[in-house]
């Protein structure tokens, strides 16, 4: 009996290890957008083309594009599951509470959400620390404009966004003291029509260095036309504005989807909320512009320095926001948890968060 | 010489031979379009048009995309019979779902049995509001209702993002636009065990029937039949235009709303700044596809849930790009509205050329 039961454990064990030497991990995408937004959704696209490029035949990767964050979304991520998906991202803030449904449902699959707060057994979340790189846009736009006053075209007023603006502002403070921001809120994240206005209208009040948080290039192209500058967001976009181009931001997923991958494979994976950024070079600047003056292209690159050696955390008090209220003490750097919450605009933002 | 030329009758044969001209032509479209793209195009089609219905779980699916659909598509097609060019579902299903999800949030704690109809009215008052105040502008002041219903659209979708981000935001949600978490008391009952289908797909197939039986069966359905097709002819039986106007948009404005919040209350669970992928605008479709009738929605509504939920499973199991399933669709619905012009029209060859 007692052999008997050890020879059929055996035997599975072996089935499954050779189940495991033969097929390829199977992975899921959800995207927002199209892949072809040159932005958010293009970059996680590339992730995805990086993790199969690294493990090659051992995993196969299948992808859902333009998602919409409503009722769907559930059914699209169950039926990756059901497609027989080990591992599903889900890469958009709105997948949150169907990714949390989806996982309860599969508690065999292993599921990660991008730019949540809720994990689960078998559900973790992922985000960038784009502050980082909006702190270095900030201190580039603080040196590089005349008028003194930069641009934010904002998506939607959530905390990632309002801590970005925050960070732009805090660095173009810290090398431009008479430096105003002002803010546009979009209510896309894609909109290249929309983003086009939001543009002209931050331009029409003297504008002249444009940050965005919605993703297509749009905004550049209009600076181009100007002849003023702008930052590109996400993904390489120095091809749609060769004078305007300061530098992009470039979101790199494909380190963060092959770690997760590999933790996958060995069994070693857990739910965790990870921040990556410049350290995990999960950042990068993209494509600095040869056009730039030497003084701030040598800040760019000091700045850029700080922060991937962890010399420098933007967020590190004193702060105060705008209202006079000591919102991070001294000494006291915020934690991931706490940088998740900001929901001031710090002191010298003349502007309110709407609400 | 081909000449169009209009039917002094409609052609019964072609009411029936349109659809199978259409289906034939689009397999035929079909076949080339996936070819081209190197993959199976039997494959595509099974998996476009097949899969969705394959087993229990996608059935249950295509309830849930079919119903907001029919719901809408019922109301719009009395709407369309009695000249009322009613462009404004959407709209008024976001205004259902806004003020139905504000009730049910107002509910959150609760357990009362009275709290899902009262969430329920809510929606459907919402979205008759929605819709009374374009016809009261029609009828008061002769506005394009078209251009009207379209604004009230965008006017709706903004109070909804207003809403998320603000009274009715989640406040533990970390400032995400996202509504809590609705109590179960104020949730749609499921129909079936483990699946999403919720008892709103039995409202909209009750929409349906009470459509058509008001269309078909009552003098009021009569009325309309007239008004559209003969306005002066209405007028000059004395028939009330201005009272069948209020009838039709409150009718469409009350299901809307009910489409919405069903949406927020059914699968959604929370109000998200994302409720609808357009249904109210895809409605429209599935009205004419259901040539204005109520019966003829309800097989329509269906139909472009498939294919919706095919274009889904078209990326998933064969990695189709969504533009290429889009197009497909696309064309399938041009070829069977088109087709449809065959009824009242026909083609008729002659040797001379006129000039």
């Amino acid at each position: 009996m007692k052999l008997k039961s050890l020879l059929v454990g055996l035997g599975l064990l072996a089935g499954t290890t050779m189940v495991q030497a033969e097929d390829p991990l199977k992975i899921g995408f959800v995207y927002v957008g199209p892949v072809g937004d040159l932005g958010w959704s293009y970059e996680h696209d590339m992730g995805r083309k990086g993790l199969e490029e690294y493990f090659g035949d051992k995993v196969k990767t299948t992808y859902v594009e333009n998602v919409p964050e409503g009722a769907d979304a559930e059914r699209v991520i169950t039926q990756l599951a059901k497609a027989g998906n080990d591992f599903i991202f889900t890469t958009s803030f709105g997948f949150m509470n169907p990714t949390v449904k989806a996982a309860k449902r599969f508690p065999n699959v292993t599921f990660e959400h991008a730019t949540g707060y809720k994990q689960s057994k078998n559900l973790g979340t992922y985000t960038l620390r784009t502050y980082e790189g909006r702190y270095i846009s900030g201190v580039t736009a603080g040196m590089m404009t005349e008028t003194d006053t930069i641009g934010y075209i904002g998506s939607f007023p959530i905390p990632e966004v309002i801590r970005d603006i925050n960070a732009v502002y805090m660095g173009a403070k810290s090398v431009n003291p008479d430096i105003k921001i002002k803010i546009v809120w979009a209510n896309t994240w894609y909109d290249p029509g929309k983003e086009t206005d939001a543009a002209n209208a931050l331009m029409d009040q003297g504008v002249d260095v444009l940050i965005q948080h919605t993703d297509s290039p749009a905004p550049l192209i209009a600076a181009e036309k100007r002849g003023l500058r702008g930052i590109g967001q996400a993904s390489d976009q120095s091809k749609f504005a060769p004078e305007a181009h300061i530098f992009s931001v470039r979101d790199d997923w494909a380190p963060y989807y092959i770690k997760q991958t590999k933790a996958v494979m060995n069994g070693t994976w857990e739910p965790k909320d990870f921040w990556g950024g410049f350290q995990d070079d999960m950042l990068t600047l993209a494509s600095i512009n040869p056009n730039l003056p030497t003084d701030v292209r040598a800040k760019i690159d000091a700045t850029q320095a700080m922060i991937k050696s962890g010399e420098f955390k933007p967020f590190t008090g004193p702060i105060k926001d705008n209202k006079g209220n000591l919102v991070v003490p001294e000494g006291h750097t915020l934690t991931d948890v706490e940088l998740a919450q900001v929901s001031w605009y710090v002191e010298g933002i003349t502007d309110e968060i709407p609400r | 010489m081909i000449r169009i030329q209009a039917r002094t009758e409609p052609s019964a044969l072609m009411k029936f031979v349109s659809p199978l001209l259409a289906i034939v032509l689009t397999l035929i479209f079909g076949g080339i379009l996936f070819s081209a793209i190197g993959k199976s195009p039997v494959q595509a089609l099974q998996v476009l048009l097949i899969a969705p219905l394959a087993d229990s779980y996608n059935i249950g699916e295509m309830f849930v995309k079919m119903g907001p659909l029919l719901l809408c598509a019922v109301g719009l097609s009395l709407c369309y019979r009695a000249n009322m060019w009613n462009i404004g579902a959407e709209g008024q299903l976001l205004a259902g779902a806004l003020g139905g999800s504000a009730m049910a949030l107002y509910f959150v704690e609760s357990e009362s049995i009275f709290a899902l109809p009262i969430t329920l009215l809510a929606g459907v008052v919402s979205g008759m509001v929605w819709a009374a105040i374009p016809t009261f502008l029609k009828l008061r002041f002769n506005s394009n209702l078209i251009l009207t219903t379209i604004m009230f659209n965008y006017i709706a979708l903004y109070l909804l993002i207003w809403a998320v981000h603000g009274p009715l935001r989640d406040p533990q949600g970390y400032g995400f636009p996202e509504s809590a978490m609705f109590s179960d008391a104020t949730l749609l009952p499921t129909i079936f065990e483990s699946s999403r289908t919720h008892i709103g797909i039995l409202f909209a197939l009750l929409a349906g029937v009470v459509g058509w039986f008001i269309l078909t069966k009552t003098h009021l359905g009569f009325q309309i039949r007239v008004f559209g097709a003969d306005e002066p002819a209405a007028r000059y039986a004395g028939f009330h235009g201005k009272k069948l106007s209020w009838f039709v948009m409150l009718f469409a404005g009350a299901l809307a709303g009910l489409a919405g919040i069903g949406e927020t209350a059914g699968p959604i669970g929370q109000l998200v700044p994302n409720v609808s992928p357009g249904y109210g605008y895809s409605a429209i479709i599935v009205a004419y596809l259901g040539r204005l009738h109520p019966i003829g929605a309800i097989i329509a509504a269906a139909f472009m849930a498939v294919l919706y939920m095919g274009g889904d499973l078209a990326q998933i199991e064969m990695g189709i790009p969504v533009a290429v399933v889009s197009m497909f669709q696309g064309v399938l619905l041009f070829f069977l509205l088109a087709c449809d012009f065959f009824i009242n029209n026909r083609l008729s060859f002659t040797n001379q050329a006129t000039n």
